[in-house]
């Protein structure tokens, strides 16, 4: 079988609209594959949806759930966007949320007696702390033994939720309760005393003090990166590495500091699903969740903008807390990572858009369009006429 | 360290090893042709979940139902490997973010996990597992008998495969024009050689010898369902091609070494060592970062020769 030949011709600009309509289009592609999905399986697509939609924004309370689920992905989303951005490809920030959940379930435990903005501050400082030390062995992996840190982050991935495991299941660690009977037979971790608890603030819609944190953070991103030196010299390396060089920056410095600040703000993260919602430990709740994966397609799908990372936030929470309600024989939890990945996938595959246009069909059609300058098949020519489409075919 | 344990531990590699070696030769057919194909986890599950999905629900006899189970694996992990072909190669779209929306999408919180709850998968055990030989009649020889003469049928599949994708890699004219692609797309496109026909083919045969990989989990390692049954073996296969220098021999002892450290803790345990067990889960995972560090570092680098071109989307129109 011949598949229609695809192929591109080159953009000598991108249209405007471009950049803003690919995350919708995105969105609503992918929400169409999972309703084909649901048919497919025999459910209904029509009636999924709209509980969805009720679940997420217009029951009572749901939306306020929303932002509950939209907090982590916003800090998971920055941490995603802060390297990626970079092309540094800092993967781990699941991991690193579960090492910084771990010494700020510790600090909020420890220092419990004292005054709420202490205990904060100090549970913050250790999910940056805990953030850091688990983003810092892949960056320094990747600066001094140039180890590639996709496959370190991904498998710090895998080993962080087993010292989550061995706190809670396997030890009498610090973490674990065993003031009473049943917690000792039924391991679980120690709660949060309920001064410790992190505020929420609103009546009908109650915002996550993590979520308000996670925006205020979106805020100074956007500024540490549009006008700072520091984020000017991030957007030069991103670029441009070898110019990055020739102008003196410390490209190997830069990335550590990216990694840092990504693995700090996936330790806020974790700090805030301690303070914020489950106010104790919970391994198996953490692994389960994939925040750092969804944090990725949250920040990608807005190509990495910080203050759109909070719109993409919301609605990728949305998605997750409706899913989560929802869950059961009728719609499977899975069709939420359908969605997230399809989203994902879409973007990605976008990128060719907005230096390309994409054609399907015959190529004469596009021939005829510019005649004069003819078609090329000579690759070292074909370089030197911009406006010549790409000789490049799908066939399989 | 006495005879038998050895031998337990050597025999246990084998068995956990293999489908890091199956996975891992698909992989590295994908990496020759340039295409890093990081969607490995997520076409192993797929993979995983259909088969055990098939041997639940086929009446026949069961040597029937393996076999097609096995069939249909390698079909979807390829199903999956040509979406994940199309969007780097025709597309040329970033491969760690495509890699990573394959993981999202087919992986233990996606589509592997909404085809296991409509199926109703999670629970009973598979209704046939792979058959075990004894070939000649030799398993029971001393230290060799169980290692190279007691396996199931996919470990015989498996090193088929290594010696026929070495062969493959060096012996034929094909193989030969792959190196060319991988190494540099441009003199390989000015010879006549296709690039994208030849990434998108390594590719896809590499998703299915993922997708099979991924089947000898439900089939033969745990055979029944859970989520995420794969626990990140993907991910170690794409580590194992680079610190096998993309060598299909050294992919087969490398395999073996982590079947070996993943089993490690099911061995030990049984003769009355006393750990924590998450310290054995994780000594696969460390095992991985220590092997990559060491390939990426030092007096390995310049032996690496990694292919050349991998990575990197090609296209004529651009230098």
């Amino acid at each position: 079988m011949r598949l229609p030949e695809v192929h591109f011709e080159k953009r000598l600009k991108t249209p405007r609209w471009l950049g803003p309509a690919t995350p919708p289009i995105a969105v609503i592609v992918a929400l169409a594959i999972g309703a084909l999905v649901l048919w497919a399986s025999g459910r209904d697509p029509v009636n999924i949806y709209q509980r969805m939609v009720r679940a997420a924004f217009t029951n009572p309370g749901a939306f306020s759930n929303t932002l509950v689920a939209a907090t982590p992905l916003l800090l998971t989303g920055l941490a995603a966007a802060v390297t990626f951005r970079m092309k540094v490809w800092n993967i781990g920030a699941d991991g690193q949320l579960m090492i910084g959940a771990v010494l700020a379930a510790a600090a909020g435990t420890y220092f419990g007696g004292q005054s709420l903005a202490v205990v904060m501050t100090l549970m913050i400082l250790a999910g940056i702390v805990g953030g850091c030390l688990w983003a810092a062995i892949a960056a320094l992996l990747r600066v001094y033994l140039n180890t590639n840190e996709v496959l370190t982050t991904l498998m710090l991935n895998y080993i962080a939720p087993l010292i989550l495991f061995y706190l809670i299941f396997d030890s009498t660690s610090y973490w674990r309760d065993l003031s009473t009977q049943s917690a000792q037979v039924f391991p679980r971790a120690k709660t949060l005393a309920e001064e410790a608890f992190w505020p929420e603030y609103g009546t009908t819609v109650t915002v996550p003090f993590g979520f308000i944190l996670g925006s205020v953070l979106a805020l100074v991103l956007l500024f540490v990166v549009r006008s700072t030196r520091f984020g000017f010299q991030m957007r030069v390396a991103a670029d441009s590495p070898a110019a990055g060089r020739y102008a003196g920056i410390r490209t190997g410095r830069l990335l550590v500091v990216v990694m840092l600040l990504s693995g700090a703000l996936a330790g806020i993260a974790g700090a805030s699903q301690i303070g914020d919602i489950s106010h104790r430990l919970e391994p198996k709740n953490l692994q389960l969740a994939v925040f750092g994966y969804t944090g990725i397609a949250v920040a990608a799908l807005v190509r990495y903008h910080p203050l759109a990372i909070v719109v993409s936030a919301i609605l990728v929470g949305a998605l997750n807390n409706a899913g989560f309600n929802l869950q059961g024989p009728d719609l499977p939890l899975g069709l939420i990572g359908v969605n997230q990945g399809i989203i994902l996938l879409l973007v990605a595959a976008s990128e060719v858009s907005a230096r390309h246009r994409v054609v399907i069909g015959r190529r004469d059609r596009s021939a005829t369009r510019a005649p004069p300058r003819g078609e090329s098949s000579d690759p070292a020519a074909a370089g030197d006429i911009p406006a010549t489409q790409a000789d490049h075919r799908a066939e399989s | 360290m006495n005879e038998s344990l050895f031998v337990d531990l050597l025999a246990a590699g084998v068995f956990y090893g293999t489908p890091l070696v199956l996975a891992g030769l698909g992989e590295l057919l994908a990496e020759r042709s340039g295409v890093m194909n990081l969607g490995v986890e997520a076409m192993m599950l797929m993979g995983a979940v259909t088969a055990f999905w098939f041997v639940q629900s086929f009446e026949r006899p069961g040597w029937l139902a393996l076999l097609l189970a096995m069939l249909i694996a390698a079909l979807v992990g390829m199903a999956m490997a040509t979406l994940y072909a199309f969007a780097v190669v025709t597309l040329r779209a970033n491969q760690v973010v495509s890699g990573l929306a394959l993981l999202i999408l087919g992986g233990s919180t996606g589509l592997s996990s909404y085809l296991a709850a409509i199926g109703e998968l999670a629970g009973p055990s598979a209704r046939y597992k792979l058959p075990s030989y004894d070939v000649l009649g030799l398993s029971d020889t001393p230290i060799v008998g169980p290692l190279i003469f007691g396996q199931n049928a996919l470990v015989y599949v498996s090193w088929l495969l290594v010696a026929l994708v070495a062969f493959y890699l060096y012996r034929t004219q094909t193989g030969l024009h792959l190196q060319a692609v991988g190494e540099d797309p441009r003199s390989a496109d000015a010879m006549g050689i296709n690039v994208s026909r030849y990434r998108y083919g390594h590719t896809m045969v590499g998703g299915a010898l993922a997708g099979v990989a991924g089947s000898y989990y439900t089939l033969e390692l745990q055979p029944s369902w859970i989520d995420g049954i794969t626990a990140g073996a993907g991910w170690i296969a794409i580590a194992l091609v680079i610190t096998a220098f993309w060598r299909p021999g050294l992919l087969l002892a490398g395999a073996y070494l982590f079947g070996i450290v993943t089993s490690l803790g099911f061995t030990l345990q049984a003769r009355g060592v006393d750990l924590p067990p998450e310290i054995f889960s994780s000594l696969p995972y460390v095992l991985t970062i220590v092997a990559v560090v060491m390939v990426s570092s030092g007096w390995a680098r310049g032996r690496l020769h990694a292919p050349a071109a991998l990575g990197e989307p090609y296209s004529r129109e651009e230098a």
